[in-house]
């Protein structure tokens, strides 16, 4: 714990009930969970850029909503601050959830279609009581020109229809950041923009990073632009971290085999290089029936005898670098 | 039209291609005079963002363009035969045997009542009526192991698989009964990174080993830059740049092409600078006058603003469609 | 206010064919209700009064355009003045239906849980019942006259509305810009309100369409076995029981006018509700 950290994740959890049918219920006994967070913990320090990286189904959009308690934990703590958020209720659940927004990764589905901009920028402020009538306008006026949407008064009677993914995008960022919050969770922000704009929304973030003193949780499945955006990444599989550290080590340094083949997978703009096999068996295995031990054996290229026994921890093997594969941690 | 290339090679030639349609009263180009053509083992890839046309193009190719959309102009031959003078019985016939089609989304392309087995079944006999189901089916078998899947699941339904291992089989259908030309839309946009790789190493094996031409289609540049021969970039319903890959990204000629690749992280560089391009996409019912780029254009003249560029020759086998002057400006 | 009207019918006239239906619906129902309106100035004889001396069963003339009916009242008069009873039942109903039927509906489909399974097992063995015995059930119970009348019809049609915000709204709670707002902090209340009704109101408005359609049929069919208003009321209604008798002697205007107006008016509100319903839920465009 440095005084430097904001955000503290400690073994989170989050189990799925699966739906069975009414006599399926009677007859048997156990009931089987769809585990999508497994135990996750990692930290996260102020003004960083931490990314939160995975194929999808591995847990990481998940995780990013129980941080902002939009989901609630099976088990595990969240420390923002130091204080427990998922102990806290009420009134302080309210004060620490200001501090933590939210964007979404659709911009054409995360804005009401019956709201005018202004008023869905300006409804944060309404809901918590801190502005209304001529002070919410020019709240939501300024917050507009940060964004880059000028002249604001024009896009303040508009609807989201009328506007591309990229200002949508940038109108979910002004509706966070009206509150102003210290911390922010990108679940795919520019996944779902077309790829000549996302620079706009990802200098966008950076700016207010410096700015406004933000931090960030990003969640991606494209390592190309997490490679770009991030200061430390965490790989997850399966529901757990497999690899954490400083993104510049774990890009040159991949230790284990999963972040191996998922670098290897990147597409690389170069007509010239030479691809490379990637040696990964199989398919991923449904969160139901998480194989034993390590959770990755059924993919590995090199399984070893431990490896079916025993789930291998998220061990450091340097300052800023973790990883959770026996083979890894021996080296 | 001057810039198409003809060898004793060439499969497929497309020569002049518009495609229109009517939205509330008023007319769309979606494909606006689009020509190239297409070698044996060759793979083209066609990269736009939305609005480009890239998807009505390749739907048009095999005259499949959903109504109110219409071909109003344009040439499509295939080894000689010119697709869109055809009966539509003829066409029909075509379609599956010599070129076919790999649609975007695996989870929906498949009959969910179905087995794996029925679609191989009725593809190969509505086009080779004497094939027994037996024998049908055990082709479908071998095809299955072609691209990776266990000959066992052709007794399976589609939901008992995976988006990737549906994925490749509607591959699997789409060369089962040998083509020439397989056109593949955004094959891999709703896969992971892993499955994508995979994906796309299978698509250019068999391209290898039939010898059949591959057009990839997508949004994603890095994608087309590492696996085609030669790419065709769309704006707004037009060709602005035809080239082969390492032309592409080397001499990048048209200001869009240069922004596309300016604007995409590239995994393997340590240090990059990335701008996005600037305004919005195109707005299909209002396209300025001129040329479509221009309103986001860095160096767009008085001339650009008037008049539309015609595509001209600025590289062996190398064609833009911006004004040859410029190219001094901004050099 | 006429010079925004036109502005609109334009606007209305060039969506094409819904367009179209929406304005020959809403002439009809507009124009019966003003007719309805002003018919105690235009009337060329007193709809309720019966004449001393009585030209009784007269077929459609000069003098009377649609004839008289048995008690010599002109039938013309009382097609003009008929539509009030008929009007006024459908607007009442249908606003009883919106008062109750649409926080109803909001409330229980978003609580969900043991709720939402009650309030919809009720609305589900209400809405099993066919409408008009429904409501002949009920106007018998509560008695005769317009406004029962209308709350008979009321109860019949919440359920419709219930369905299809339930509908709705199920889909709407699982859309991100809810989850967004709940993101935001904001309370079951606010959301309802603000971010779920206004999506919901479209199909509202289609369904309350339907229900003014409905409202009036069954109305009449109330009426026409005797549930209805009393007889001096110059009403639709009454005038179809009573030329229902009058056929076999010949006599066919006395049923036949009022039984096109009622068609009509149910007519007017049908294309309105057609014309809304391709606007408001139009299909992809690509």
């Amino acid at each position: 714990m440095t005084t430097t950290e904001i955000l503290r994740v400690e073994q989170l959890k989050k189990y799925f009930p699966v739906e069975k049918g009414f006599l399926e219920r009677m007859l048997t006994l156990t009931r089987k969970f769809v585990r999508a967070v497994d135990g996750v913990s990692f930290s996260i320090n102020r003004g960083e850029v931490f990314t939160l990286a995975g194929e999808s189904g591995c847990g990481k959009t998940t995780t990013g909503k129980i941080i902002v308690r939009l989901i609630p934990p099976t088990s595990g703590k969240i420390f923002f601050h130091e204080i427990e958020t998922t102990a806290a209720k009420h009134e302080q659940l309210r004060l620490l959830t200001r501090k933590m927004q939210i964007i979404f990764q659709d911009p054409y589905a995360s804005l009401n279609p019956r709201m005018k901009i202004g008023d869905a920028v300006g409804h944060p402020l309404e809901i918590h009581g801190i502005a209304k009538g001529e002070e919410k306008k020019e709240r939501v006026r300024r917050i507009l020109e940060r964004v880059g949407l000028t002249p604001p008064e024009q896009f303040e009677r508009v609807y989201p229809h009328q506007l591309s993914g990229g200002q949508r995008q940038r109108i979910a960022m002004a509706r966070s950041l009206i509150l102003e919050p210290e911390f922010i969770v990108a679940d795919e922000p520019v996944s779902m923009i077309d790829v000549s704009l996302r620079m706009t929304i990802i200098d966008l973030m950076l700016d207010l990073r410096k700015e406004l003193g933000l931090t960030y949780l990003f969640i991606t499945h494209d390592l190309a632009i997490a490679k770009y955006i991030s200061d430390k990444i965490a790989i997850m599989y399966l529901g757990k971290i497999v690899e954490m550290g400083d993104k510049n080590e774990i890009f040159t340094h991949p230790m284990h085999p999963y972040t191996q083949a998922l670098l290897l997978a990147i597409p690389v703009p170069n007509p010239e290089r030479k691809r490379r096999i990637i040696e990964l068996r199989g398919e991923v295995p449904s969160a139901i029936n998480i194989p034993t031990g390590c959770r990755f054996r059924t993919r590995c290229p090199c399984p070893e005898n431990q490896c079916e026994e025993k789930e291998p921890d998220l061990i450091p093997v340097s300052p800023n670098h973790s990883v959770a594969c026996f083979s890894a941690q021996q080296r | 039209m001057t810039h198409v290339h003809e060898t004793p090679a060439t499969l497929l030639n497309v020569d002049g291609l518009t495609v229109e349609y009517w939205v509330r009263q008023r007319k769309i180009r979606a494909v606006d005079n689009v020509s190239f053509s297409l070698d044996k083992s060759e793979t083209l890839g066609i990269v736009g963002e939305s609005g480009s046309g890239k998807s009505t193009l390749a739907l048009s190719m095999i005259r499949l363009v959903p109504y109110p959309g219409r071909i109003i102009r344009g040439k499509v031959t295939l080894e000689g035969e010119e697709l869109l003078k055809l009966k539509n019985e003829q066409m029909r016939n075509l379609r599956g045997r010599r070129i076919s089609y790999v649609f975007q989304d695996p989870m929906t392309s498949l009959n969910p009542v179905r087995k794996i087995g029925a679609h191989f079944v009725e593809l190969i006999r509505t086009h080779e009526p004497k094939v027994t189901e037996k024998e049908a089916l055990e082709r479908g078998r071998k095809i299955l192991e072609n691209v990776g899947i266990q000959p066992e699941r052709i007794n399976d339904y589609p939901h008992q698989l995976s988006g990737g291992m549906r994925q490749r089989v509607m591959i699997a259908l789409a060369i089962a009964l040998n083509p020439r030309v397989v056109i593949a839309d955004e094959p891999t946009t709703a896969l992971d990174v892993i499955v994508q790789a995979k994906i796309l190493d299978l698509l250019n094996a068999l391209r290898d080993e039939y010898g059949m031409a591959l057009i990839l289609i997508t949004h994603d540049l890095s994608i087309v830059l590492e696996r085609s021969d030669r790419i065709l970039v769309m704006y707004a319903g037009r060709v602005v740049e035809y080239a082969h890959s390492t032309d592409i990204y080397y001499a990048p000629q048209h200001p869009y092409t240069k922004g596309l690749l300016k604007s995409i992280p590239n995994v393997e560089l340590s240090e990059q600078t990335l701008e996005a391009i600037g305004g919005s996409p195109p707005d299909m019912l209002r396209l300025p006058k001129g040329c479509a780029f221009w309103p986001r254009c860095y160096c767009a003249t008085e001339r650009c603003r008037e008049e539309e560029p015609p595509l001209t020759q600025t590289g062996t086998e190398h064609f833009t469609r911006c004004f040859p002057e410029k190219k001094e400006k901004n050099k | 206010m006429l010079s925004s009207i036109l502005p609109a019918l334009g606007t209305l006239a060039k969506r094409g064919l819904a367009g179209w239906l929406i304005i020959i619906g809403a002439i009809l129902v507009v124009g019966i209700t003003v007719v309805t309106a002003i018919s105690p100035w235009i009337v060329p004889y007193n709809p309720s009064e019966i004449p001393s001396s009585p030209n009784i069963l007269v077929p459609p003339s000069a003098q009377h355009l649609f004839g008289t009916n048995d008690l010599g009242q002109d039938v013309f008069s009382r097609v003009l003045s008929g539509g009030g009873i008929m009007l006024q039942v459908s607007v009442i109903s249908v606003i009883v239906c919106l008062a109750i039927g649409v926080p109803l509906g909001l409330f229980a489909s978003y609580t969900g849980g043991v709720v939402d399974r009650v309030v919809g097992l009720v609305m589900d063995s209400m809405y099993a019942f066919p409408g008009l015995v429904l409501a002949i059930a009920i106007a018998a119970m509560i008695g005769r006259g317009a406004i029962n009348m209308a709350l008979s019809i009321a109860v019949v049609y919440i359920p419709s509305y219930f369905r299809v915000i339930r509908s709705q709204v199920l889909s709407i709670k699982e859309m991100t810009y809810v989850e967004a707002a709940n993101a935001v902090g904001a309370r079951k209340r606010t959301i309802l309100t603000r971010y779920i009704l206004p999506n919901v109101v479209p199909s509202i408005v289609v369904v309350a369409t339907v229900n003014f359609a409905d409202a009036i049929l069954t109305a009449a069919g109330l009426t026409f076995i005797g549930l209805g208003v009393p007889v001096t009321i110059p009403d639709w209604g009454q005038d179809l029981t009573n030329g229902k008798n009058l056929l076999t002697s010949g006599a066919w205007w006395v049923i036949t006018f009022p039984g096109i107006m009622i068609i009509l008016l149910a007519l007017g509100f049908t294309l309105m509700g057609e014309g809304l319903s391709e606007i408001l839920n139009p299909r992809l465009e690509q």
